[in-house]
């Protein structure tokens, strides 16, 4: 900085008024190529704790639905969590069928949720905080809507998995899933 | 500073060679030996030599603890059960990590309880109060991951709970918690993880705590009455005074640290952690580690996701501005009529909320969580700010050595010349 320890000291910093430099322009290139540098630098340290390939790659799971009743649902583990599938009953399928849209927190028709009325997929996780709704078995509490209830904080789903009553801010989520033949799905 | 040998006054020679060299004796000397402390410290003040001697404990024991730790879920929970059963003294060592994380929650409390009732925030130490917030928040994520990795079903679980919370926030929500996790779930991604940021913690921690003790030497530290030390009258050397007075202190911590860790190990913790994690199965009543219940309990005070995850923030966060939402140039509650019974409300809500929060989600603990919340931060957003201008303080004492020695002591000239009104 022998310039400016040569030059007599002003009382208003040099940018203020002065032309614009050289210098700023290099000091500006500088900073510009040291954020973009420690972006790139940082970029694969926040990376690293994304999921890794060999997560990724297990992210599909195939069901046999054959042995499921009707009435009996399975729990089935996709990507570490619990899958729901139900092999709903006409009364069960009648009841999420006729609620009205207006009556739902996360509205959205029970036809849209499923690909077959009978069968109902959804990732067995509340939408709250992650917790493992009861209901699989016929012996749990299943909520005042016959569906899942979730003990933690109290969420009710209905028939069709979708939030009736609790904290819970939406449906059950919907996997997505495909029949690979009349009786098998994959999901993910 | 000029460059050069420092001009040591140690006597020793081999000390002094080194002092000279590298001042550390001179430093140790000034700030632990002569350091002027004001004289009327009461039991209060042991609370952050008695937690700076936990988080040596802490590490102490985890780290050798780490050394029989296997950090995979197949073989976490085994590991653990291995430290207990088989490893030489490992009972010993897990029992004295897991109720050290009590105790020094334990310790911080009752350190932060002083702070806020003798008004330690106030200027000039605001610096010092926001670090030592910014210590509770890295204590309060150490426990949390340190929780997780026996990898039972309250750690399992209370993991999903916790990382779910940030699924609250619009649009980046899911994905930061997929980033959390590094996976779609809880699974061994995340514990590997949690054990390497549980063995980092506390070495920021210890950094951060040297920032706070630094600040602390700035402006020195307050005391009960809240009054400014006026000279050489109102203090005395930390050491051997307070040496003395704080290993005193030690002992009676160390005695109830003792019959926690030898007569009701499990006191604390929660049964349900000595079950093995099953992601397929969620315990009935969740519930975090004691220590985090009056926030759990915030959180779940307010019926909408996003608001109970923005307020249980808040609570925290709202202690970082605390010395600007107390105007009261008054520090000491002893001088504070008005503040005082305010700030024991404060207190008992706090309890409260500690309470509810360990109870299920249901009425009448809902209707009480709420209430204690709303108290929770009317006090630091209303009641403080509106007291600063309403209270009229009791008259100050006009130094330490008032009240503390018969007739006053000697006072410096013109110490005596005006008593001191309302500040």
């Amino acid at each position: 900085m022998a310039d400016t320890m040569s030059s007599p000291p002003t009382s208003s910093p040099p940018s203020a008024g002065a032309p614009e430099t050289r210098r700023d322009f290099l000091g500006l290139v500088t900073t510009a190529c040291v954020a973009i540098g420690v972006g790139a630098v940082v970029w694969p340290f926040i990376a690293s704790m994304n999921p890794s390939r060999d997560v990724l790659a297990l992210a599909s799971t195939d069901i046999d639905l054959a042995p499921i009743a009707v009435g009996q649902a399975v729990t089935v583990m996709w990507r570490g969590k619990p899958v729901f599938v139900r092999h709903r009953s006409a009364t069960e399928i009648a009841a999420a069928r006729a609620t009205l849209l207006s009556d739902l927190k996360d509205p959205i028709a029970d036809q849209a949720r499923t690909q077959k009325s009978d069968w109902l997929v959804v990732v067995g996780v509340c939408t709250h905080l992650g917790c493992v709704p009861l209901g699989q078995k016929s012996t749990d509490a299943r909520g005042e809507f016959g569906g899942w209830f979730c003990p933690c904080h109290g969420s009710h789903y209905d028939t069709s998995g979708r939030i009736r009553k609790g904290p819970a801010p939406t449906n059950l989520v919907v996997p997505t899933y495909a029949f690979t033949s009349d009786t098998k799905i994959r999901v993910g | 500073m000029s460059i050069g040998l420092h001009d040591s006054q140690i006597k020793n020679p081999v000390l002094r060679w080194v002092d000279q060299r590298l001042p550390i004796f001179t430093m140790l000397e000034k700030e632990y030996g002569s350091f002027p402390t004001p004289k009327n410290f009461n039991y209060f003040w042991n609370f952050g030599a008695l937690a700076m001697v936990t988080l040596v404990i802490m590490i102490g024991t985890g780290v050798f603890l780490s050394m029989n730790y296997t950090a995979t879920t197949t073989m976490a929970f085994d590991s653990v059960e291995r430290i207990m059963r088989d490893v030489n003294y490992g009972w010993l060592l897990r029992y004295v990590h897991m109720n050290g994380a009590s105790m020094f929650f334990i310790v911080v409390y009752i350190h932060i309880f002083r702070s806020m009732y003798y008004g330690s925030y106030k200027a000039p130490r605001e610096l010092l109060w926001i670090l030592g917030v910014v210590i509770f928040l890295l204590l309060m994520a150490t426990a949390f991951m340190g929780y997780v990795l026996p990898w039972g079903q309250m750690s399992f679980w209370g993991a999903t709970v916790i990382t779910n919370l940030f699924s609250a926030f619009p649009l980046v929500g899911e994905s930061i918690v997929t980033w959390l996790w590094g996976g779609f779930s809880v699974d061994n991604p995340t514990l590997s993880r949690f054990f390497s940021l549980h063995y980092l913690m506390p070495f920021v921690t210890v950094g951060v705590v040297f920032l706070h003790i630094a600040a602390l030497h700035i402006t020195g530290s307050n005391n009960p009455l809240g009054v400014e030390p006026k000279g050489p009258q109102d203090t005395i050397p930390f050491h051997p005074y307070y040496t003395i007075k704080d290993s005193f202190g030690l002992v009676l911590y160390f005695i109830v640290f003792g019959l926690l860790v030898f007569f009701a190990p499990n006191f604390l913790g929660h049964p349900d952690n000595y079950i093995p994690a099953n992601p397929m199965v969620t315990p009935a009543h969740i519930v975090p580690e004691w220590y985090f219940l009056p926030f759990y309990a915030v959180l779940r005070a307010v019926p909408d996701k996003l608001g109970g995850v923005l307020l249980m923030f808040g609570s925290i966060a709202v202690l970082f501005v605390l010395p600007w939402l107390d105007g009261s140039p008054v520090r000491s509650m002893r001088f504070r009529p008005l503040a005082r019974p305010f700030f024991a409300v404060w207190c008992v809500s706090f309890l409260v909320l500690g309470y509810v929060g360990g109870k299920p989600a249901e009425e009448p603990f809902v209707t009480i969580s709420r209430v204690a919340t709303a108290y929770y931060f009317m006090y630091f957003l209303v009641i403080l700010p509106l007291l600063a201008r309403l209270e009229r303080p009791l008259p100050l004492p006009e130094s330490i050595s008032r009240p503390v020695l018969f007739g006053g002591g000697p006072l410096p000239a013109g110490a005596m010349a005006k008593p001191m009104e309302k500040a």
